[in-house]
């Protein structure tokens, strides 16, 4: 191919991605997903008032998840440690890749007699279209959609917009939330961080 | 197959528009000069420095490597794609390893762009990866592509001495090992 040639590639590559919406901001992008992700562009980092703080009793909620079963959380309590992972939206970048990455990580929470719940405040048709693009999750993955974000406001993790925030809640096996990261919601939580959180629990 | 490759939808689109655009890979190139000065550390990874061919560094460029071609992916743990194709991808070093006339003069590695070292550990142990993975916390490996990291992305480089390196050909997306070992290997320096 001729230097020309090349140079129409690359413009052509370029007004594809524009025209699509493929740049987007610094952050590896999946190959998957039938190129569905919605790219909001860089958003506030934090957007919500944290009301739970460590030490609190977690906040019981009763959730349909993706699977037709309700999750009830206080059904964990004297049994197992509890993970929510909050993530803000369906269909959006970072959180695409988040669960996925749980998914291959399920030693790091079994280690610590842990459960792990996806929180979304998208309903569960969406969670169903979404998470399937996944492959086969081994955690639940719950619906907070109504009423609106209840859950996620009751934990103080709900965005001005009506999404929650990228947060990860660990919640002991006596219902005491020992661990709050209201994350960055740009930027991946680090798996270290959680494993060694996950590490503190009693087993 | 859930997982759909986006990558496909993208070329047919493409195509449409210009023509002369043929492959999804034809969207991405490679900065040979600053996939060169990439370094990458191996302080605590004899293996790989064995694999490598490298002798008493800690940290190294790609055209330290010792092999007539490297081919590098850039995948991430958390990308579901990256995945799946985890077991083709050891296929391909499978088939390499397995080839006397590829055996130590093809060598893969793969960098885990936005990865923790724990993170790319969690991939490797998973997956059985017996070829080394390299952390890239802060998407380092982006100053040499034109366009936004997508993983996977298949890059095969071959040393052309110095410090410098050519690139022989990129792939976006899922492969089939065969196919891309003969492309990575072409003699004619690629498209």
């Amino acid at each position: 191919m001729g230097l020309t040639g090349r140079r129409w590639s690359i413009l052509a590559a370029i007004g594809a991605f524009a025209v699509f919406g493929y740049f987007s901001a610094a952050y590896g992008k999946s190959e998957g997903f039938g190129g569905g992700i919605y790219d909001p562009g860089q958003l506030k980092p934090t957007d919500s008032g944290t009301t739970v703080k460590n030490g609190d009793k977690a906040p019981d909620f009763i959730l349909p998840s993706i699977s037709g079963n309700k999750v009830t959380l206080s059904e964990y309590r004297g049994k197992k440690n509890v993970i929510l992972s909050f993530v803000p939206a369906a269909w959006t970048p970072v959180c695409s890749q988040q669960w996925p990455g749980y998914n291959i990580a399920k030693e790091i929470f079994d280690k610590s007699d842990a459960v792990l719940i996806g929180v979304s405040v998208d309903n569960i048709p969406t969670l169903y279209a979404w998470t399937k693009q996944m492959g086969e999750l081994w955690f639940p993955v719950v619906s907070d959609f109504w009423p609106h974000g209840a859950v996620a406001k009751a934990y103080g993790v709900l965005r001005d917009d009506g999404t929650a925030e990228r947060a990860v809640v660990i919640i002991d096996k006596q219902g005491i939330i020992r661990y709050i990261d209201v994350h960055d919601i740009n930027t991946m939580p680090r798996l270290e961080d959680l494993s060694k959180e996950l590490d503190k629990l009693q087993k | 197959m859930s997982i759909l490759n986006c990558c496909l939808a993208l070329a047919a689109v493409s195509f449409v528009a210009i023509p002369g655009l043929a492959t999804a890979s034809d969207s991405l190139t490679v900065d040979a000069g600053a996939l060169a000065g990439h370094r990458l550390s191996v302080s605590d990874n004899a293996a790989a420095k064995d694999y490598l061919g490298l002798k008493g560094t800690d940290t190294f460029t790609m055209p330290q490597i010792k092999a007539d071609a490297v081919i590098i992916e850039i995948f991430s743990m958390y990308c579901p794609v990256c995945q799946a194709e985890a077991p083709v991808v050891n296929e391909l070093h499978q088939l390499i390893e397995k080839t006397p006339s590829l055996k130590g003069k093809v060598k893969l590695i793969g960098i885990g762009a936005g990865n923790s070292a724990f993170e790319v550990e969690v991939f490797r142990k998973k997956y059985n990866i017996l070829f080394p993975l390299f952390p890239d916390e802060k998407f380092a490996i982006q100053k040499a592509l034109s366009g936004p990291i997508r993983t996977p992305t298949f890059i095969a480089v071959r040393g052309y001495g110095g410090n410098g390196l050519k690139v022989q050909h990129v792939h976006i997306g899922r492969i089939t090992a065969e196919q891309f070992l003969k492309k990575a290997m072409a003699t004619s320096g690629g498209k």
